[in-house]
C-alpha cells in the first residue's frame, strides 16, 4: 500500500511528495491537538487507578465477569467508550501501559477502542450542526451497537488470541 | 456530560484514596498521568503524520471517489427514501469512504454536509428523519480498515506485533455496524411507513451541481478547514 498508492497517484499526475506533506501537516496538527484532551483524561484516570477506586469498581463486577471468562479490567472501558473519545483512549492507554500491549487485556482494550466511535460526540456534532433537537431512536441505536461491539471485541479476542 | 465524567473520576479518586490511605500516591499519579498523556501524544505524531500524508495522496489521486462508487449499491439499500440523484447520497458515500480509511478529519465535514442535505428533505426541521438516524448509526459504529491511533499507542509501549489487532478490530467493527444497521431498520419499521419525499425537484436542483459526487475538489478544501474528530483521532 505504501508503494502502490504513491505509484498510482504519480500515474494520475499528482505531485506525490508535496501532497504527502500537506496531508502530513494535518496529521501533525491532529496529534498536537490531542495533547490537552489526553493529558486531562490521563490525569483523571491515572488518579482513579492509583486511589484504588478502579479496583473497587472492578471487584463489584468480578464475579459476573469471572464467570464469563472476561477480564473485569475492561469493563470501565466499555462504559466510557460511547461517552468520551479522549477518556476511553486514555483508559485504553492506561490498560496497555499496566498490562502490556500484547497481554489479553491490552489486545481486548485496543480492539474495543478501535472498533466503535464515540456515540455521544457523533450525535452532538452531526445533529447539532443542522439544528436537530429530537434525535428519536438514534441514541438507542448508537448505544446498542456500542454494546454489541464491546461484546464482539471481547469474544473475538478471546477466540483469536486465547 | 464530559464535565461530569471528569469530575466523577477526580472526586471518586479522592474519596477512595482517603479511605484506603493512598493520598500521596494520588498526587503522584496525577503528575504521572499528565506525563503519559504527553508521551502518548508524541507517540501518535509519527503514525498520524505518515498515515494522513499517505491518505492525502490517495485522496488527490481520486481513490476515495473510486471507493465511493463501490459503495453506491450499499448506500441505495441503506437510504431507500432519499431520491436517487440527490446530492446527499454523494456526501454520504464520501463520508463512509473517509471513515473506512480512518480519515476522521475528512469524514466529519462530509457527514455534516450530508446531514445538511438530508435536512432539506426533512419535513420537521427539529426532529431527525429516518435517513438522518441511519447516517448517524453508520457514523457511531463506523467501519475502520486501519486503527492508526491504536497501532501508534501499541508501538509506544513496545508491542511485539503492534498491528495484530487490525483483524480483530475489523471483525468487531463489522459486527457493531451490522448491529447498528439492524437496529436502525427495526426502529424504522416500527415507527411506521417512512414519509415519502414528493417535493424534491426545486430544492435540490441547485445544490446538485456542486455536490453530486461529493466532489473531490470541494472535499479537500472542506477537510482542511474543519477540525473534526473521528475514531482515529478520538478527540472529545
Amino acid at each position: 500500500m505504501i508503494v502502490l498508492i504513491p505509484l498510482y497517484a504519480a500515474f494520475r499526475k499528482v505531485p506525490v511528495y508535496e501532497t504527502f506533506l500537506s496531508g502530513a501537516q494535518e496529521g501533525f496538527g491532529t496529534a498536537i491537538n490531542i495533547i490537552p484532551h489526553l493529558v486531562g483524561m490521563m490525569v483523571a484516570i491515572s488518579m482513579f487507578r492509583a486511589s484504588g477506586a478502579m479496583d473497587m469498581l472492578a471487584s463489584l463486577f468480578e464475579p459476573l465477569f469471572h464467570w464469563l471468562h472476561i477480564p473485569a479490567e475492561v469493563l470501565p472501558l466499555g462504559m466510557l467508550r460511547p461517552l468520551t473519545g479522549a477518556g476511553s483512549l486514555a483508559f485504553t492507554t492506561e490498560l496497555i501501559k499496566t498490562y502490556g500491549p500484547d497481554s489479553m487485556i491490552g489486545r481486548i482494550a485496543s480492539t474495543i477502542q478501535g472498533s466503535t466511535d464515540t456515540t455521544l460526540y457523533v450525535l452532538t456534532v452531526y445533529f447539532g450542526a443542522v439544528g436537530i433537537r429530537r434525535s428519536r431512536y438514534a441514541l438507542k441505536v448508537g448505544l446498542f451497537s456500542d454494546m454489541v461491539g464491546f461484546a464482539a471485541a471481547i469474544m473475538i479476542c478471546l477466540l483469536v488470541f486465547g | 456530560m464530559v464535565n461530569w465524567i471528569w469530575l466523577f473520576f477526580i472526586v471518586a479518586s479522592f474519596i477512595a484514596a482517603a479511605v484506603t490511605g493512598r493520598m500521596e500516591a494520588l498526587t503522584e499519579a496525577a503528575f504521572d498521568g499528565a506525563k503519559s498523556g504527553v508521551t502518548v501524544s508524541f507517540g501518535l505524531i509519527s503514525v498520524m503524520v505518515f498515515w494522513l500524508g499517505l491518505m492525502r495522496i490517495a485522496e488527490d489521486a481520486r481513490l476515495l471517489d473510486r471507493m465511493a462508487v463501490l459503495l453506491q449499491p450499499v448506500v441505495r439499500f441503506l437510504f431507500p427514501d432519499v431520491p436517487r440523484n440527490h446530492p446527499a447520497l454523494g456526501y454520504i458515500m464520501s463520508n463512509m469512504s473517509a471513515n473506512i480509511l480512518g480519515l476522521g478529519n475528512a469524514a466529519t465535514p462530509m457527514g455534516i454536509k450530508a446531514m445538511q442535505e438530508l435536512q432539506k428533505l426533512n419535513p420537521d426541521k427539529e426532529t431527525a428523519s429516518a435517513a438522518m438516524c441511519t447516517l448517524l448509526a453508520l457514523n457511531t459504529s463506523s467501519i475502520t480498515l486501519v486503527p492508526t491511533t491504536l497501532i501508534a499507542i501499541r508501538m509506544t509501549y513496545s508491542s511485539a506485533h503492534p498491528a495484530e489487532i487490525v483483524g480483530t478490530t475489523l471483525a468487531a467493527t463489522l459486527i457493531a455496524t451490522a448491529a447498528a444497521i439492524a437496529a436502525d431498520r427495526w426502529y424504522r419499521h416500527r415507527s411506521g411507513k417512512p414519509p415519502q419525499w414528493k417535493d424534491i425537484g426545486g430544492g435540490s436542483g441547485g445544490a446538485g451541481a456542486s455536490g453530486k459526487h461529493g466532489g473531490a475538489g470541494g472535499y479537500a478544501a472542506i477537510a482542511n478547514n474543519t477540525p473534526g474528530s473521528g475514531k482515529g483521532e478520538a478527540v472529545v
